[in-house]
Formats: structure tokens, C-alpha cells, sequence
């Protein structure tokens, strides 16, 4: 049994290497096709992206994709496919900021209140599409998309003067008003950028994930409806309710996306807050195989390129380039899994199939002595 | 429970390696030198970069110009949508330390980044355009939208038969507003009984009204089968759409933003019905800073390129204006010696 074990982890480490290592050879050959020496470029970006500082972006900016992609991971296990993410945490960060920047309370009551209320919002507007879809039968895909679009128009609709947003001196930016010195999160004072203290939040959420999916009666209940929902059902668990919940609990987790940028970087809501995370989140979730570990490396590595790309946008190659990297590697994961997949389920079968064999010859041995 | 020990390990030993790697790696900006002999002048673009037929190209111009003229080494690096603060204030830093001089962050997205970056460089200019930082190093390249499109104002309703005028913005940001608002006190100064409708084809963080021909063609269509004669689309690549839809109309005139768009080669064939174009010159204002650091002088402080200076202007392809020009002056030497105060939001 535990050789099995083992032989189970090398294919589930070999299917994103296999991918990985596709994907930078095809941008080789991207690369060689506008004329630059593409392991040159490799080069460039692993001596950059492996910079002290380099260090800190990314664990920084991995904090954001780590969660985005736990929030999609959460609808993924459950076979609901989560587009909202994206609109759900920037409608979430928005009310945050503009609830933080009209309190100014002590930072230990101030702080939780303005993530509880990113993440009240988030699963919120994810249950929207929740409920619809149990008691309408609206495909999650397509409310969630018009629920993007929705949030956008709020906050475009509240980020106003007069309204929620105040304009620069300049005249130019719009935004929430600046949180008080007190609700900014605390940082690590790594040299030569601080690391955000959100990192924290972002472990102990990866942490409860993994508790709630592989230590609870609920998560055997999500994956149970992820793998079948009519044998879910027919085993007595309530599969709307769990519809919803997920729903609510995704949503909740990408109430958490903006948080890192919001209480450690931007201090307020403006017109050029990060958008499209929800969407890298997907991929992430997809290069983790919606696993904490996974996801981890997952965002890192998405980190890690746009760090990398950046620099290598400096060197003079063409800043496209990135997009291809990140783009190729999601098409690598997606195919290597299937074909990981495919070649251990045969394993498996040509193994049951020799030990069954075993056992039939066993037996008719048994029966010849016998006769 | 060995599952839960494997996986605290794991994560235990991730964060620590991640953390010491922290601690005693190099800086990626600590071996870059300067070379003191040439010119090295840096940009950061806002999203869409050199290319874009409008605000960046504009500055990409004034880049082209001090290259050419003080034998300057460029680069130029572009901001990607989805980016954080982070990301930008990288890009400053990334070239302050490759030892450009002056750093010209394009777009009001980089005010923050500024703010960050300039003070950690006294020793170099950075220049921001369309926003104000505070940092002593910093020349805030600013421009009087709002004159250029009160002159647009005026001349469309001198134009329009019967004061039916439109405004088509393409998001309805702060400097957009800029526009819509010079712009109508600009037609209704000139004829009060005029009537402006003013239309976003987009919202908040949705960019696409700057860049959907489609959407400005059908803002346009529904203003002129409204009755307007006029239109003026200050919307970025969205523009085309507009001015196309306008020039299908007999006798309605439109009017183009931050280039001249008469000269655009895929709007020429319009330019008989393209009356003038509010143009913003940041290349002016780019090449200026790239100037005064050349000489030894740096700029600092607003510097604000108003209608007095030429900093913003309307452009005369094809003598439209010719019958109005002397109205126009007028109204322009008011804006200058401050006769006429023209607002800045709606």
C-alpha cells in the first residue's frame, strides 16, 4: 500500500514539472522566433527573480495569488466553476476600504472589522450566483460573469465625487479615503522592502482549507458532490445547501484577495486597484490542483515570472513574453495532467489486471490440487 | 496525524528557506552602475504604451525629440493592466538605479509610486504627468484640459446650427470630466440656449471605453439621431468610431482629442468633416524636463502647460475654423488673463 503511495506522489510532482518544463522550452522557442537567445533571457530572470528584493515581491505578490487562487480552489472541489472570483473581491476590497477609511478606531478592532467586512461582501455577492443557481438553475458560469460586470458598475457608480470616492489636488485620481495610520497590517522588516504581514493571513487561510476539505464532515461532503452530485445526494447529503456554502465560502476567501494590497500597500480604494486577479487565480488554482501545497507553489511561481518578465522587459525583450510564459504553462498543466491521468489509471488497470490474473491462476491451482 | 506533520513541515521549511533567502541575498539594485558621460532619459508608460495613437505616444514623441537631440540612451518600460502599486514603483526604481536621468512616469496611476521612489533618489529628476507629487525632485508636467476643450466648446457652438451638441467620454474618470466640463461652459458661454449631452461609454475600472470604436460609433449614432451636430469625443481609440458615425451625417462636424486626428492616417478620409482636435502636448512636456536635466537645470514643482503656454491647443488641419478664428482668439487671450475662470469638474 505504501509503494502505491509513493508511486501516486511522483506522478502527481511529475505532471506540473512535465508542464513546466514544456512550457519553457515553447517559449524557447518563442523567444528564438523574434530573434533573442531565449536561454539568455532564462538566465536574466532567474539572477533577477532570485534578488533579495526580487524575494520579497514575490512572496508579496504571492500572498495576493495564493488566495485567489484558494477562492477559486473552493468551487473547483465542488465542480462549481467560480468566475466571480474577480468582481467579488473588488467589489469586497471597495466597501473595505471605504468602511476603513470612515472609522478610526483602534487598529485591533479596526483591522478584522474591515477583513470581515471584505469578506461579508465577497460571500455575498458570490451568493447571489449560489441561489441562483439552486432555485433557478442558472449556471454559475454565466451569473457569476454578469455578476463581474455588476461590480463594476457599482464601484464605478459609488467611486465618485460626493459619493464614496474624493478627488486628488491634481484633479486627476479618484479614490476612497486613505485608512487611518492605525489600520495599516503590520509588516516583516526584511531588508531591503518589507514583507506584508498579510502573509500570515494567507497561511492560516491555506491552513483552514486544507483542515475543512481533508478533516471535516463538510469537506468530504464538497468533494463527495464535486465527484458525483447524485450519489452525493443519494447518500443523504443536502446538495443545494453545500451549493450555496461554497459558494459563500469562496466568495468569503476572495473578500481576501484585496486585502493584502489594501491594508499593506495602497491604503485606499482607487481607480487603479489591481483588477483580473480573480482570473490568474483560476490558473493557479488549476497549476496547484487546487491543493494548499500547490496552489502555494503555484503562486509563487506566477510571482516569480512577473517578476521576472519585468526585468527582462528592461533588458529589451519584448514585455509580451510574460503572457506567454504564464499562458503556455496553464495549456501545459492542463494537458500533462490528462496525460498523467491517463497513463496511471492504465498502470492501475494493467496492475489490478496482473493481480487478479495471479489470483485466477492461484486459484485454479488451488482447484487442480484439490481435484 | 502524520499527514498534518508532513504538511507543517513542509510549510515550516518553505517560509524559513524563503526568509534567510530574504536576509542574505543581494539586492537586485545594488551592482548596477552609472555611466555619467550620456544622456540616459527613462519612461513608464501608463497601460498601453508607446503605440497607443494617444497619451503615450504623445510622450513617446517628446522622448524621440530630447533622444535625438542630446544623443540621449532611452528606455523605456510599459505598466500592465492588473498591476499593483508594487509593480510600479519597481519600474521607478528599477530605472532610477540603472541611472536614468530624468525618470518621466506617464500617467496620474504613478502619483504613489512617486511618492515612494522620488525622496529614496534626490539626486534624480522625475517627472510626472497628469498628477501633482510632492517630492522635491519631482516636475509635476500638468495640463489645462479643460482650456483646450472650452476653445472646442466655443467653436462647437459657433458651428452648430441649432446648439444640439454632444460629449462622448470614454470613462468617467476625473480627467476625462476635465474635458466634459471645459467643454460645455466653453457651448453654453457662447450660446446659452445651447444644449450639451455629455455620455461615458464606460465606468470606474472598466478601461474599454477607451478602446472600443463600436461603442463611441454608437454613443455618436444615438446623439445624432437625437439632433446633435456637434460631437466631440474625448475618448481615446473609441474616437474613431465616433468621428466615423458623424461623418455619415451631412453637415455635423466632429471633434477629435490629443492628436490631431485629421492627420491620423485611418481618419484622414473623414478630415473634411473633423472641424478641429484638442490636443494635449505632453511630448512638450517630456522633452522640456529632458532638457532642463540635459542643462544642468532641472525642473521642479507644477508645471503646469496651460492654453498661455501651449500646452494644450486647438488644431487647424483643413481651415474649419477660419470663419471663427478671430471669436476663438478672443475667447482664448480671456482664458489667459484670467477674464474667463474655466472649471474643472462638472
Amino acid at each position: 500500500m505504501k509503494k502505491f503511495d509513493k508511486e501516486r506522489l511522483l506522478l502527481g510532482i511529475a505532471a506540473p514539472l512535465l508542464a513546466i518544463v514544456v512550457a519553457f522550452l515553447v517559449t524557447a522557442l518563442v523567444l528564438a522566433a523574434t530573434g533573442k537567445a531565449p536561454f539568455n533571457a532564462f538566465g536574466i530572470m532567474f539572477d533577477y527573480g532570485l534578488k533579495a528584493d526580487s524575494q520579497v515581491y514575490i512572496l508579496n505578490k504571492g500572498t495576493t495569488y495564493y488566495l485567489a487562487g484558494l477562492a477559486v480552489a473552493v468551487g473547483f472541489r465542488m465542480n462549481l466553476f467560480n468566475i466571480g472570483v474577480d468582481g467579488q473581491y473588488r467589489l469586497a476590497a471597495f466597501f473595505a476600504a471605504a468602511l476603513g477609511g470612515a472609522l478610526t478606531l483602534p487598529g485591533a478592532l479596526q483591522i478584522p472589522l474591515i477583513i470581515l467586512t471584505a469578506m461579508i461582501v465577497g460571500a455575498m455577492w458570490a451568493g447571489i450566483a449560489g441561489v441562483l443557481k439552486v432555485t433557478r438553475g442558472v449556471s454559475e458560469v454565466v451569473s457569476t460573469i454578469m455578476l463581474n460586470a455588476i461590480a463594476t458598475a457599482i464601484i464605478g457608480y459609488l467611486l465618485q465625487q460626493g459619493r464614496l470616492g474624493h478627488l486628488d489636488e491634481a484633479g486627476t485620481k479618484i479614490s476612497t479615503t486613505p485608512l487611518p495610520e492605525s489600520s495599516r497590517f503590520f509588516e516583516f522588516p526584511t531588508t531591503p522592502t518589507p514583507v506584508w504581514g498579510f502573509i500570515v493571513v494567507a497561511v492560516v487561510a491555506g491552513v483552514a482549507y486544507w483542515f475543512a476539505l481533508a478533516r471535516t464532515r463538510f469537506g468530504f461532503d464538497l468533494r463527495t458532490v464535486g465527484q458525483s452530485g447524485s450519489a452525493a445526494e443519494a447518500s443523504g447529503v443536502d446538495v443545494k445547501k453545500m451549493v450555496v456554502t461554497s459558494m459563500l465560502i469562496s466568495g468569503a476567501m476572495a473578500g481576501l484577495i484585496g486585502m493584502p494590497t489594501l491594508l499593506n500597500d495602497s491604503f485606499e480604494y482607487s481607480g487603479d486597484f489591481p483588477v483580473g486577479i480573480g482570473f490568474t487565480g483560476i490558473a493557479i488554482a488549476l497549476l496547484g490542483r487546487n491543493h494548499p501545497v500547490g496552489i502555494a507553489l503555484g503562486a509563487l511561481l506566477w510571482a516569480f515570472l512577473e517578476r521576472g518578465t519585468g526585468k527582462l522587459e528592461f533588458e529589451g525583450y519584448d514585455k509580451e513574453i510574460v503572457g506567454v510564459i504564464q499562458g503556455v504553462i496553464v495549456l501545459c498543466v492542463v494537458i500533462a495532467y490528462e496525460v498523467v491521468r491517463r497513463y496511471g489509471l492504465k498502470r492501475q488497470q494493467s496492475k489490478v489486471g496482473a493481480e487478479l490474473a495471479a489470483q485466477a491462476a492461484r486459484n485454479s491451482d488451488q482447484q487442480e490440487v484439490s481435484a | 496525524m502524520r499527514r498534518v506533520s508532513k504538511f507543517a513541515v513542509a510549510c515550516t521549511v518553505t517560509a524559513a528557506l524563503a526568509f534567510t533567502a530574504t536576509a542574505c541575498g543581494d539586492s537586485s539594485t545594488e551592482d548596477t552602475g552609472s555611466d555619467k558621460d550620456q544622456m540616459k532619459i527613462g519612461m513608464a508608460y501608463d497601460v498601453g504604451g508607446r503605440g497607443d495613437n494617444s497619451f503615450n505616444d504623445s510622450a513617446a514623441r517628446g522622448l524621440d525629440k530630447a533622444k535625438a537631440e542630446f544623443d540621449a540612451e532611452t528606455k523605456e518600460l510599459t505598466a500592465k493592466s492588473g498591476e499593483t502599486p508594487a509593480d510600479r514603483e519597481t519600474r521607478l526604481q528599477s530605472l532610477a538605479e540603472g541611472g536614468f536621468n530624468p525618470v518621466v512616469a506617464v500617467g496620474f496611476a504613478y502619483k504613489d509610486a512617486i511618492d515612494k521612489i522620488a525622496p529614496k533618489y534626490p539626486d534624480v529628476s522625475f517627472g510626472l504627468v497628469d498628477s501633482v507629487a510632492e517630492a522635491k525632485n519631482v516636475a509635476n508636467i500638468v495640463f489645462t484640459e479643460e482650456q483646450g476643450s472650452y476653445l472646442a466648446g466655443v467653436a462647437a457652438a459657433l458651428k452648430s446650427k441649432d446648439g444640439q451638441i454632444g460629449f462622448i467620454g470614454g470613462v468617467d474618470l476625473p480627467l476625462i470630466k476635465k474635458f466634459a466640463a471645459g467643454f460645455q461652459q466653453g457651448v453654453l458661454e457662447t450660446n446659452p440656449k445651447a444644449k450639451v449631452q455629455i455620455q461615458y461609454l464606460s465606468t470606474g475600472s472598466d478601461l474599454s471605453g477607451f478602446g472600443s470604436p463600436d461603442k463611441g460609433k454608437a454613443a455618436a449614432k444615438g446623439m445624432l439621431d437625437k439632433g446633435a451636430d456637434v460631437v466631440f469625443a474625448a475618448a481615446g481609440g473609441s474616437g474613431a468610431g465616433s468621428i466615423e458615425a458623424v461623418a455619415g451625417k451631412p453637415g455635423a462636424w466632429s471633434i477629435g482629442v490629443d492628436s490631431d486626428q485629421a492627420k491620423d492616417p485611418a481618419l484622414s478620409k473623414y478630415a473634411a468633416t473633423i472641424l478641429t482636435s484638442v490636443v494635449k502636448n505632453v511630448d512638450a512636456g517630456v522633452y522640456d524636463l529632458s532638457k532642463s536635466v540635459h542643462d544642468g537645470k532641472p525642473l521642479t514643482g507644477t508645471q503646469a502647460y496651460s492654453l498661455a503656454k501651449d500646452g494644450v491647443s486647438l488644431t487647424t488641419t483643413g481651415d474649419h475654423l477660419k470663419d471663427i478664428q478671430a471669436k476663438l482668439d478672443e475667447a482664448k487671450k480671456k482664458i489667459v488673463d484670467g477674464t474667463i475662470k474655466v472649471k474643472t469638474t462638472l
